[in-house]
């Protein structure tokens, strides 16, 4: 059966985006037949992140409004055999992306793919409901800064509300926590809420932690997915967070502490 | 980071790290949001805290904006909670003569 993902946030900037395009391709990398959805009407940008803007003809809104087949709006990913993207509307009205139309993509999705991932926009307006709306799971991407935590916990409260899972009294969606731009140094400096500070707080498990780095920025200047990055942490990060929703329990999380410093190095205040 | 800044930070160790005050406003201003999230407030909630004013009003003058009924969320129960704001000098009884 196959399994709706939304990767939301509520606020914006924290890396929804990197994560989508990471998640679903570490999926179809292990052979997974993967689809990756942008949901950000207007302000498409998973294209980008996956290095295939310049294929895309067709996008969501034509397949919703019967234009084109779903078949010719799919792109297919240059680094996955398993991985198909279907763009985001650059130039429509959000108010296009209809609850109906969505769910009979979806349907008809479910029927080829393993995962549907949804990319969420920002905020919590429609674009954003509707992405979340027919999940099975959720990764909840969540920076270590108070707006970013606030802004999760308001989505959680949604998910739990007025997903279609709570709307029809099913199961609930299964949330993940999945914090991103951690960075150790200044958590042990204590100038940066720590994981376990985030799950006391948001109280969902934790799927992972990718920690800040640069070659995040190098990955999309390059548009491949940083899960595709050799000897990245952030890479080996999104590997792990893919390992752990395919159900690897024993994992342990990864960088999410510095290398001990001596006395006299921390006396001296080095970074 | 000087080395004299370093080494004072480093003796005094002492004063709050802002990520623990960060923590405790998220603490305290989820708490908050999640107790007024969910249902809206049940319809009879104005009839109530109307007649409500109209009992105390026979013992206590009171301004009508000094009474606030409210229902909140404890986890798994709910809390009606009443709160009158007595006039700094509680003026004798308005009790009425009929």
């Amino acid at each position: 059966m196959a399994k709706v993902i939304v990767v939301t946030s509520g606020k914006g900037g924290v890396g929804k985006t990197t994560t989508s395009a990471s998640f679903s391709s570490g999926l179809a990398l292990r052979g997974n037949r993967t689809v990756v959805i942008d949901f950000d009407v207007g302000l498409r940008n998973l294209d980008l992140i996956m290095g295939c803007e310049r294929r895309v003809v067709y996008d969501i809104i034509n397949v919703i409004n019967n234009e084109i087949s779903l078949k010719q709006a799919l792109i297919k990913d240059k680094n996955c055999d398993n991985l198909y993207i279907l763009p985001a509307s650059q130039t429509r009205d959000k108010d296009a992306l209809s609850l109906d139309g969505v769910e009979r993509i979806l349907n008809e999705l479910k029927e080829t793919f393993d995962f549907i991932v949804c990319d969420s926009p920002a905020g919590i307006e429609s674009g954003a409901f509707t992405a979340m709306y027919f999940a099975d799971e959720a990764l909840i991407v969540t920076n270590p800064e108070v707006s970013s935590v606030r802004d999760s916990d308001r989505i959680l409260g949604i998910l739990a509300a007025k997903s279609k899972r709570a709307v029809d009294g099913l199961d609930p969606v299964k949330e993940h926590l999945l914090i991103t731009r951690y960075d150790p140094k200044r958590v042990e400096a204590g100038e940066m809420l720590s994981l376990t500070d985030i799950q006391e707080i948001l109280r969902i498990p934790l799927i992972g932690v990718i920690p800040e780095s640069e070659s995040v920025l190098q990955a999309s200047n390059a548009g491949t997915p940083a899960i595709h990055l050799e000897k990245s942490n952030v890479a080996e990060a999104y590997r792990d967070v893919v390992g752990r929703f395919m159900g690897e329990e024993n994992l342990p999380i990864r960088f999410t502490t510095v290398e001990k410093k001596s006395f006299l190095q921390r006396l001296l205040g080095g970074r | 980071m000087s080395m004299i800044a370093g080494l004072i930070s480093y003796l005094r160790g002492t004063e709050k790290k802002t990520a623990v005050i960060a923590k405790e406003r998220l603490q305290i201003i989820l708490a908050h949001e999640r107790a007024n999230r969910g249902a809206a407030p049940p319809d009879y909630l104005p009839a109530l805290q109307e007649e409500l004013m109209a009992v105390i009003a026979k013992y206590i003058h009171i301004d009508r904006d000094a009474i606030h009924v409210q229902l909140e969320k404890h986890g798994d129960y709910d809390v009606l909670e009443l709160n009158i704001t007595l006039p700094d000098k509680l003026r004798s009884p308005a009790i009425h003569p009929e």
